[in-house]
């Protein structure tokens, strides 16, 4: 409530009254509508509503950057994803929120047209768009595995990100080669950043990634001019910060050591942890837990419906370890609450009780002591009443 | 009373001879035969690098072992009233089994000792040697001739603690918060194991960290894993080493060069592999030696036809009689 009150008066500052009139440009959502999913991204990002406002304003500019979108050696899931997402839907998100203007999969034209109209794009705003690579790119035999219009994936990849303003690599495919650059790798598939060394390419990995963390990217691009904080292998932070094990609803199971062992037995049934059975969460960086897929409601995720996570977001996990294979646990402290191996049990001896025992002590060293002396005072009485006998031969 | 010269120097002599005597004798001449390893030895091997400290080895114990959780640590009391979960903070009269952590520094990596963290695994050892079942004076601590495992009979027990103080490792605890206490230790989960199971710990461990199997096995796992270069990958079993679980792939990590309990105190039955030294995990430097050996061996000396006590018992007589006169009816009459 809250929350819903306080967006209704950041937004009335830069609402006017025909707020929640149909606008045409927004694919038929009132102004405020938008402003809700701006507001909602922001969130994601962990941004403020301020910040909502801004990302609006920028995604309602009519001059936004285009978007060139190309695709390698993938299935398509990433962009499937996209598809899927229904806040915004497909359309408002191509027309309104990002400028769409060139997909291999989704644009209008074809062959030659659409070739032609994404150079004009290239042309035209040089050094102000953005370049989306979906998929890895094949290096070996100078890249013949994969051509479009002719032309190697690499050389389509160089060219365009020659002129981009900001490359993101979506899926695991373009972040760092995905499935076809497991072993044996017969067409040497990279991730695009190691198609263009020198530029860099901020990583949305995931097979697929979730569209949110995509547009979460590209509209905090468009609205302060850069990239969101990157962690060491580029993927933004608000995404990829924390591991998956450390959201993930079936933790308590993991600490109360409360495993699946194998799958559709008791502990699975019951929803217990699936470290057992080769859950990569420990060891993998995402969000996945936080925001689920499909916008179906929480839980919807691999683990949350029983399925180990796979460890598609990080790399050398997915497509790397064998799928049952036993997670790494990158955590980055020991549990609080365990016992230290040198941990002292109990405390030293109480004042009450050390006066006791000095008094025991005290008592039978005095009681001792007299005995003596007694005994010593009745031999030298004895012997001072006796007649002094001469000392014994022996 | 006065001593002659005479009387003197042939006590003094005397006194000085059985001093030399025990004195210059080889401890090894004392100490008595050390016991063997039975065959049919089954024991635990535990590799620290393994464990992931998720406990399921703790609350799996206290299932098997009909272990009351409501022992709680005082500052937990509060709002676990509803007794659902519980710490084990150590070994205690109702704590069979207990993992612990080591921690260094800001504590980042696992299993290194500066700046990094360990877990360990804290149970009964089964020492080969046991000191428990030496000092025990009604044989409630009974050592398995086939399977060498230590078990105890609390209707047999009768609460003198012995075994608490005589271990190396402090593991046989007394029950101090109960009226009717107990001494309490693991026993390899024998009720399990005679239904042809193994110990609960190891049956649950995700990792394979609580290896169940045969003495013998588990050593040539052990000396494998530590020959293996660093880094390379080898199948870690599971469960009982002899059973036919999945295997799990890892790298091998910079292990220690030492298999904890292969020589300790003549040789335990629950041995210990590990990233961070012994030592910081909290198992204490010990020699080859058992303990028990030289101590039982010099009492059983000692004590041989109650010979020690019965010349106590003589020289103190001796001693009062020589001291107190007029003690004898026959000297009063004479005065």
């Amino acid at each position: 409530m809250n929350i819903e009150a306080g967006q209704q008066t950041s937004f009335d500052v830069v609402l006017d009254a025909s707020a929640d009139q149909p606008v045409g440009l927004l694919g038929g959502l009132t102004r405020r509508q938008m402003m809700k999913f701006c507001a909602g991204v922001a969130a994601t990002m962990g941004l403020s509503q301020a910040a909502g406002v801004r990302m609006a304003l920028a995604a309602e500019n009519p001059k936004r950057p285009p978007v060139i979108w190309l695709h390698g050696q993938e299935c398509t899931g990433c962009t499937e994803s996209l598809l899927r997402s229904y806040h915004p839907t497909l359309e408002s998100l191509i027309l309104d929120v990002i400028s769409l203007d060139y997909h291999d999969t989704l644009c209008v034209g074809a062959g030659k047209q659409a070739l032609d109209y994404k150079h004009k794009i290239m042309e035209e705003y040089r050094g102000k768009y953005i370049l989306v690579t979906e998929g890895g790119t094949p290096m070996a035999a100078d890249g013949i595995y994969c051509k479009v219009g002719g032309r190697t994936q690499v050389e389509l990849v160089r060219e365009a990100a020659a002129g981009a303003a900001a490359v993101i690599a979506i899926g695991s495919c373009a972040s760092w080669g995905g499935v076809q650059s497991a072993f044996p790798n017969p067409t040497g598939a990279v991730g695009t950043a190691e198609v263009i060394p020198g530029t860099t390419v901020i990583n949305v990995p995931g097979c697929p990634p979730n569209p949110y963390n995509f547009l979460s990217t590209v509209l905090h691009i468009l609205t302060f001019g850069e990239p969101p904080a990157l962690d060491e292998l580029n993927r933004p932070k608000f995404a990829y910060g924390r591991l998956i094990h450390e959201n993930c609803e079936r933790r308590p199971h993991f600490d109360a050591g409360r495993f699946a062992l194998e799958f559709g037995d008791a502990g699975h049934r019951q929803g217990y942890c699936l470290y057992k059975i080769g859950c990569k969460g420990p060891e993998t960086h995402a969000n996945c837990p936080a925001i689920g897929f499909g916008d179906v409601g929480e839980g919807n995720w691999p683990v949350g419906i029983g399925a180990p996570c796979f460890g598609c977001t990080e790399k050398g996990v997915g497509f790397t370890k064998p799928i049952h294979a036993l997670a790494n646990l990158v955590s980055q402290t020991p549990p609080s609450l365990y016992p230290s191996v040198d941990g002292a049990r109990g405390h030293g001896a109480s004042p009450g009780a050390a006066a006791l025992v000095g008094g025991v002590v005290g008592v039978a060293l005095g009681a001792g002591a007299m005995f003596v002396k007694g005994m010593a005072q009745e031999r030298d009485q004895a012997a001072a009443s006796a007649p002094r006998k001469p000392e014994r031969e022996v | 009373m006065t001593l002659s010269r005479r009387q003197f120097l042939t006590g003094a002599g005397a006194g000085a001879a059985t001093a030399a005597c025990l004195g210059s004798t080889p401890a090894q001449a004392i100490s008595r035969e050390p016991k063997q390893m039975p065959e049919g030895a089954l024991g635990m091997l535990y590799d620290s690098t393994l464990c992931i400290g998720c406990q399921a080895c703790v609350s799996a114990c206290r299932a098997a072992n009909d272990v009351d959780v409501g022992h709680v640590p005082a500052p937990l009391a509060d709002w676990n009233a509803a007794r659902t979960w519980a710490v084990a903070e150590d070994l205690d009269g109702v704590t069979l089994n207990v993992i612990k952590v080591y921690r260094d520094g800001d504590a980042s990596v696992k299993d290194r000792a500066t700046d990094g963290f360990a877990f360990m695994k804290r149970n009964c050892l089964h020492c080969v040697d046991a000191s428990c079942v030496s000092v025990c004076p009604v044989s409630a601590m009974i050592k398995d001739p086939l399977t060498g495992i230590v078990t105890h009979d609390a209707n047999a027990c009768l609460g003198c603690r012995y075994c608490s103080f005589g271990c190396p490792f402090g593991v046989p605890q007394f029950d101090l918060n109960s009226a009717f206490g107990q001494i309490n230790k693991c026993q390899m989960c024998a009720h399990l194991q005679a239904q042809g199971g193994m110990p609960a710990c190891c049956d649950v461990c995700p990792t394979g960290a609580s290896l169940f199997g045969p003495v013998a096995l588990l050593q040539a796992e052990a000396e494998l894993r530590l020959a293996a270069e660093p880094g390379s990958l080898h199948q870690f079993p599971r469960g009982d080493i002899r059973g036919e679980r999945p295997m799990h792939e890892a790298a091998i990590p910079l292990y220690q060069k030492h298999v904890y309990g292969q020589t300790e105190v003549g040789g335990t039955q629950v041995r210990y592999l590990s990233a961070v030294p012994f030592e910081k995990l909290g198992l204490p430097k010990l020699g080859p030696e058992a303990p028990v050996r030289f101590v039982e061996g010099l009492q059983h000396k000692l004590y041989n036809y109650l010979l020690a006590p019965a010349v106590a018992l003589f020289g103190l007589a001796w001693a009062v009689r020589r001291n107190k006169p007029g003690i004898d009816a026959h000297d009063d009459k004479e005065h």
